[in-house]
């Protein structure tokens, strides 16, 4: 429990690049005009850079047109589309990537040939003066080799000891500078070393090398893999938009693109930006965003989402929001903070990787001292082969990489799913979730009262009813009223006029309509007018213990129907909960509803336990209250009206239909309405958290376990030593391991039923 | 042996005071432009001093290609941001209280402190 963590947002800042500042004092001009803008709060130039930041909430393209106006030109830095910046950056891992293989190939043909050889020709000593020229020739190449293959190794450890820090690149440094050293001690000065010890460990230096070059790049193919969510998410921009701009249609890249622009979408189109349909109709396909397969029918006044796509029909529609402001954008940058953000489980794992290496240094000094003081002849070479090995063999990156990598992918795979996670800590949490609390109205139900029974009496009908009800109805904003109304209306009806109504406070409303006198209400408001209700006494009462609001409607003073309103449960709600508490979750149902109604509707979902009669206001207290007896409490709700209990609560779910996502209001938010997205989001942080303590796990054994091994605890009982070979290569692989294992996240699959 | 053994030692020694007792340059955060370089596994500058109680920004500019450097974090602030290879990055930071903030790569390996007072 506690505070959480919320994400300090630096949205309202913007940087403009300026073209044609030729002097400094343009700056001024430029300050000037921008700070003119309403709602900016500081622009600052620098002019060295030439560029502008800019505080406040004012529009990127009215900031340009500002200092357009001035007499400069003006770009926005961010300007630049997720795409670019994403191709980019697959450009530059290419180059990489092929730079890697490329030094991998040259450091292996020559510590391939040289391993092959010291396994099967020959020891690899140094007695006679033709072998010490031979070994000097490949010692020589070898350097060449750590030059071209490993320079970056040794100029990255010399730049962090520098700074007095140490990484991997110091102790990949360390390890095959050692190994040629000392080769190069027993080529050139062999007087120096005991006979018994004069080994040359070339082949060690280069192979190493070699091998943690492929496992970076391998490596850094595998990373890409995991970014494959949000690359998806950026793939759903539109690059262009068609805005009616003085009658005229100009297609302008979406960054161009201003709030109130008019839009034009043909089918087929993504629509560009965020707005509201001004004119036409369409049925818009919205998976991508809400993973809802049915397409959402839009006609004017309805709200269209960037992303989504058109299907069938032309529309206008006017931009409300645009650029980073989109539902898609704000999704985009939520899904990469929480792919960068760390769950608590990756702390220890931090805090050993910061001490790391001077530790494994310290040991691999300790260990070649052991075997100096007590180890056998030739116990400097056995010194040396130690200490390298200890040096190789410790990988604190796969330590570092544990936790991140399996975050990025299960909190990819969770948008996926259209389920928004904010952090790692969230993450987590949600996998210890023990109570699910769960607001009735808008999450269980569908949050709008619909009729669901006409019982009619006598010679009425369903459709002469319906019409009297509505009429009678299309007054009053009561919501009861509007699902009649509505129900009506669906049905073709027309309602008519009203005359004479009054609204009788708590039990009904009456009204002329049609030249009939029409009372509309509760039992109780029939009994006081003495109305016979005959046996619909009882059908009500069935209609009461099905979760639905039957009311009576009576003509000229003589029972005409029951019409009985509910709010129905939608239709996975059940299902969703049955997989909660398949999971072992304790299910509770939270609602303003009398108990009669909330034991109904209780029962109907499959929930055994409920809070009914609760205010708004307390519904952060029966979280607490569930706290208190030790539960670890999952709160989901609209988001709007349950904010305090969902930041109260230990993970709070807000459920957003459609895609106006209440974002910032909860830990995990639900693109779509069905309670399945609550099921799944902890469905996927389980396996998240499950992932990641397979990595840890590994990382941490691989460590603890490696470094005692290749320091030679093993060679008092067997006589085995282990290889500097060998070390490198388990080196190269065991982050490539914990990359892959957190790429098997990807293939994860929430199960529906 | 006694020497060799003295000399080891020695140099534990040394490696306990380079890297962890040994308080490097700070630099100051000032009018001038000051860009954190992110090449060849650190952070250069990557001890930063920033006044209390004022927002700042931070500039990086990464020449760095492993994919690691990438990522730049800054966990007691919740901020977490990608590093464009080659191009200014500019990290806003909200007004601080007194104390050290660490910042550093995805892996750790690259590490910085942002000394606040």
């Amino acid at each position: 429990m506690g505070v959480k963590n919320r994400e300090i947002r630096s949205d309202d800042f913007q940087e403009l690049i300026i073209e044609g500042a030729g002097c400094a004092s343009c700056v001024g001009k430029i300050e000037s005009a921008l700070k003119a803008v309403p709602g900016v709060q500081s622009a600052e130039m620098n002019f060295a850079q030439r560029t502008v930041g800019v505080t406040g909430s004012a529009n990127a393209g009215v900031l340009v047109k500002a200092v357009e106006n001035a007499g400069y030109n003006a770009k926005v830095t961010s300007a630049e589309s997720e795409d670019d910046v994403l191709a980019e950056k697959e450009e530059a891992d290419w180059a990489y990537y092929k730079r890697l293989m490329r030094e991998m190939t040259v450091a292996l043909s020559l510590g391939v040939p040289l391993m092959i050889y010291s396994l099967f020709v020959g020891e690899m000593t140094v007695t006679t003066t033709t072998e010490r020229l031979v070994w000097l020739l490949v010692g020589i190449l070898t350097l060449g080799v750590l030059y071209f293959s490993g320079k970056h190794f040794f100029v990255g450890a010399w730049q962090s000891f520098k700074n007095h820090s140490a990484n991997m690149d110091t102790l990949i440094a360390l390890g095959t500078g050692t190994a040629w050293l000392y080769s190069m001690v027993v080529v050139l000065v062999p007087h120096l070393v005991p006979e018994m010890a004069r080994h040359v460990y070339f082949e060690a230096s280069a192979m190493i090398i070699g091998l943690i070059n492929l496992g970076l790049a391998l490596e850094l193919k595998a990373r890409g893999r995991t970014s494959e969510a949000i690359k998806r998410l950026i793939g759903l921009q539109a690059k262009t938009a068609r805005v009616v701009r003085d009658d005229k249609q100009l297609d302008i890249p979406i960054e161009e693109v201003l709030k109130d622009d008019v839009v034009r979408v043909r089918p087929g189109e993504k629509i560009p930006v965020d707005g509201e349909v001004t004119e036409g109709h369409t049925a818009i396909d919205e998976s991508m965003l809400t993973g809802e397969p049915m397409p959402v029918e839009k006609a004017v006044g309805d709200t269209v989402a960037a992303g989504t796509i058109n299907k069938s029909g032309s529309i206008l529609f006017k931009a409300r929001r645009v650029g980073k402001d989109t539902a898609l954008a704000q999704i985009i940058n939520m899904v990469k903070r929480a792919q960068n953000s760390k769950p608590p489980i990756g702390r220890l794992a931090d805090v050993i990787s910061a001490y790391f290496v001077p530790v494994v240094m310290i040991i691999a000094v300790t260990s070649a001292l052991f075997w100096l003081n007590f180890g056998p002849d030739p116990a400097l070479a056995f010194a040396v082969v130690s200490a390298t090995t200890v040096l190789i063999i410790a990988c604190p990156c796969a330590l570092g990489l544990a936790t991140p990598m399996s975050v990025m992918v299960g909190v990819g795979k969770a948008a996926e799913a259209g389920v928004l996670i904010r952090n790692g800590e969230a993450l987590q949490t949600a996998s210890k979730i023990s109570a699910m609390i769960l607001d009735k109205t808008g999450t269980i139900t569908l949050g709008s009262p619909k009729v669901t029974d006409v019982l009619v009496a006598r010679e009425y009908d369903e459709q002469t009813v319906l019409r009297l009800a509505a009429t009678l109805e299309s007054g009053s904003e009561h919501p009861l009223a509007q699902a009649i109304v509505e129900s009506a209306l669906e049905k073709g009806i027309e309602t008519g006029k009203v005359s004479n109504f009054s609204a009788i406070a708590g039990h009904g409303v009456q009204a002329e309509v049609e030249g009939k006198t029409l009372l509309f209400g509760n039992e109780k408001l029939m009994r006081e007018r003495n109305i016979d209700l005959g046996n619909f006494v009882e059908k009500a009462q069935v209609l009461a213990t099905e979760a639905k609001t039957p009311m009576y409607l009576t003509v000229d003073n003589q029972l005409a129907a029951i019409i009985a309103v509910a709010d129905p449960i939608k239709e996975d709600s059940i299902a969703a909960i049955k997989r909660l508490k398949d999971n072992g979750m304790r299910v509770v149902m939270l609602t303003g509803d009398n108990r009669a109604t909330a034991k109904a509707v209780a029962e109907k979902a499959g929930i055994d336990e409920f809070f009914a009669e609760v205010l708004p206001e307390e519904k952060s207290e029966k979280v607490q209250e569930l706290q208190m007896e030790g539960e670890i409490v999952g709160m989901t709700g609209d988001g709007i009206n349950d904010a305090p209990a969902l930041a109260i609560a230990n993970v709070g779910f807000a459920i957003g239909t459609g895609t106006d996502v209440a974002i910032e209001s909860a830990d995990i938010t639900l693109m779509r309405g069905s309670l399945h997205g609550l099921a799944d989001a902890i469905a996927v942080s389980k396996a998240t958290l499950r992932n990641i303590k397979q990595n840890l796990f590994g990382a941490f054994i691989y460590n603890v376990a490696g470094i005692p091994f290749a320091a030679g605890v093993l060679y008092p009982f067997f006589g085995m030593l282990l290889s500097p070979v060998i070390a490198g290569a388990a080196m190269a692989f065991s982050s490539l391991t914990v990359v892959s294992n957190a790429n098997r996240l990807r293939f994860f699959k929430a199960k529906k039923h | 042996m006694l020497f060799i053994n003295i000399a080891g030692i020695a140099l534990i020694a040394l490696i306990v005071w380079w890297f962890w007792l040994y308080k490097p340059q700070q630099v100051k955060l000032g009018e001038s432009d000051l860009v954190i370089t992110v090449e060849n596994g650190t952070y250069s500058p990557s001890r930063i001093k920033v006044p209390e109680g004022k927002p700042v920004e931070l500039k990086f500019l990464r020449k760095d290609q492993s994919p690691c450097s990438e990522t730049l974090l800054i966990p007691e602030l919740q901020i977490s941001d990608a590093l464009p290879a080659n191009k200014l990055k500019s990290i806003q930071l909200p007004a601080l209280k007194s104390g050290e903030y660490d910042f550093h790569c995805q892996m750790q390996m690259y590490r910085g402190k942002i000394m606040v007072d």
